[in-house]
């Protein structure tokens, strides 16, 4: 996609994750993860809390830089290339947009939120910006709700519009991978299964990562899907074959038919 | 069976006991605030209701109550003069705080933000008499110097001083303003590829705005309520200011200077409690100011509604 990344080996692989370990203050909190994310696709992420699914995130867009006391080691290559060989960290983060757990409206107008990316790449023409912010609003199934209030803070819109303002946003910047952890804990279940379907739709434009501690959406929506527990690995699986019984490891059998977690 | 003495029973007059006590210890700050208004309003009414000439007090540059003749209390001189030296300060004040504060709240890291907090927050400490000697014998001759003037004792050297005074806190009612945005607009915005820079300027600045403004306003209360080192820096001389380089009188330091000096219940004496209301109400309305900018900015993007719990993920 981008002509600065060098040719990749494997072009249908998003995500190349080499032996990641990830420590905070010494501490570890992942290790020994290796595993591809393939592109065009949504690749599910499971486990239960504190198992290192949040830590896997921020490694890939170089969330490590501003938190402190994080480490990082072994490889992570998104779209051929190793996370840290860009010397500017903020170039790799426009290219992947990320969701938070709890919905982040920034404090301005619901336009400028999803007007920001844009204008920070330096796009001024506001008619631009209109098409840009009606069309990720659209996207984001969000539209129809905010049309004739884009002027309103979007810091005051309920959790789950909120949260599709997020999605807005990180749409707006046009990424090739998007990034979405637990985006469903501060969203009712309707506007929850409207997002799934937004999801769905964009699996053809951009790779998906979705960090989820709902099973069952993990196996709505990803095609494949790896499960986490207690800073490890267990498997990367088929999500049918997983939710089928076929697990490679009777922990995700017993994680994912609701046993523990 | 008896029940034992249930520890709650104590606790519970305990309780009733603490709410009284520290009931009347807020009383006490309103108290005290009505009563200091109350004194000085009754010092002042005879001079208020008698003598004062609305268009004298604030148009008139001439403050000459000691003249056997002809007494006059034209405070325009003296309100020019706090106002001049205020606004200079503001100049010299923002800036410095306002750098320093997103320097510790943005960029700053670890030990260096650590430090940098106590440092600030010494500099705060600062008696005012020090800053004054400070421009008594450091500035004056400096000014004098680098300017070519007679008299270094001025509006500049008052200025700086009150500016250099002020900064440090403002510098951490700005920081708090800064700290109060939360994390989670940084690293959103962060997260979409937008420098530390921007950031900044784009998210975290107009979200603080009102704290800011407040931390701003703050300042502006010091400066026009500081009496030392203005009496020491300013030249203390009736004057309305053209230059940077005219000497000045502020209302407070004719005040502090002058009532040692009068006869209690004279003219002259309560013409300066007139003064005194006067500053009492203009920093009044400025802390109040600040407070309503600070509660707006409080309330402006929060949701009333509540959050549904975050689960702790790492």
């Amino acid at each position: 996609m981008s002509t600065a990344a060098p040719p990749s080996a494997d072009s249908d692989c998003a995500i190349d994750v080499v032996d990641l370990a990830i420590r905070y203050h010494g501490q570890l909190a992942l290790s020994g993860v290796t595993l591809k994310v393939p592109a065009h696709d949504i690749f599910g992420v499971i486990g239960p809390a504190n198992s290192g699914k949040t830590s896997f995130l921020r490694a890939v867009n170089r969330m490590d830089l501003m938190t402190a006391g994080m480490e990082v080691s072994g490889s992570v290559r998104v779209e051929g290339r190793d996370v840290r060989s860009w010397r500017n960290p903020y170039a790799l983060r426009r290219r992947i947009g990320v969701v938070f757990p709890l919905p982040v409206g920034l404090p301005m107008t619901i336009y400028e939120n999803v007007a920001l990316s844009s204008r920070l790449r330096g796009t001024r023409n506001k008619a631009d910006l209109d098409v840009i912010v009606e069309r990720c609003l659209r996207r984001a199934a969000l539209w129809d709700e905010v049309k004739d209030r884009l002027d309103s803070l979007g810091s005051l819109l309920s959790g789950g519009q909120q949260q599709r303002l997020t999605i807005a946003r990180a749409l707006s910047q046009d990424p090739s991978i998007l990034l979405l952890d637990e985006f469903s804990i501060a969203v009712d279940p309707v506007t929850t299964m409207r997002i799934e379907e937004v999801l769905s739709e964009l699996k053809s434009e951009m790779t998906i990562v979705l960090v989820t501690n709902l099973v069952q959406q993990a196996r709505r929506l990803a095609s494949q899907t790896a499960f986490f527990l207690t800073g490890e690995l267990v498997e990367v699986t088929e999500t049918e074959a997983m939710f089928e019984g076929a697990a490679q490891d009777p922990r995700t059998t017993a994680y994912v038919e609701g046993k523990f977690g | 069976m008896t029940h034992a003495a249930d520890r709650r029973d104590l606790a519970w007059w305990i309780d009733r006991t603490m709410q009284v006590l520290v009931l009347a210890g807020g009383l006490s700050a309103i108290v005290f605030i009505a009563g200091i208004f109350l004194f000085i309003t009754r010092e002042g009414a005879g001079f208020v209701f008698d003598r004062f000439d609305f268009r004298e007090f604030f148009f008139s540059p001439r403050w000459t109550p000691t003249s056997n003749h002809n007494p006059t209390y034209g405070a325009l001189a003296l309100i020019a003069g706090t106002a001049s030296v205020t606004g200079l300060a503001m100049v010299v004040s923002v800036p410095f705080s306002l750098g320093a504060a997103i320097y510790i709240g943005e960029f700053a890291t670890g030990r260096v933000r650590e430090t940098l907090k106590v440092l600030v927050e010494l500099l705060a400490a600062i008696p005012s008499v020090v800053w004054g000697f400070i421009g008594l014998s450091i500035m004056n001759p400096l000014i004098i110097q680098v300017f070519d003037v007679p008299v270094g004792l001025n509006v500049l050297n008052s200025g700086i001083i009150l500016g250099l005074m002020a900064a440090p806190i403002m510098t951490t009612i700005a920081e708090d303003a800064l700290k109060a945005v939360p994390d989670g607009y940084r690293e959103a915005a962060e997260a979409m590829g937008a420098t530390r820079w921007q950031v900044t300027f784009k998210v975290v600045l107009p979200a603080a705005r009102n704290g800011l403004v407040a931390a701003t306003l703050l300042g502006v209360g010091r400066g026009f309520g500081e009496t030392m080192a203005v009496l020491m820096a300013s030249g203390h001389s009736v004057n309305l200011p053209t230059s940077p380089f005219d000497s000045v009188r502020a209302l407070t330091a004719t005040i502090a200077a002058e009532l040692g000096e009068t006869a209690a219940g004279s003219d002259h004496y309560q013409a300066l409690f007139t003064l005194g209301i006067f500053l009492f109400i203009v920093t009044f309305a400025i802390n109040l100011a600040a407070d309503v900018f600070v509660r707006g900015g409080r309330r402006k993007y929060r949701r009333r509604g509540r959050r549904p719990a975050a689960s702790a993920n790492p």
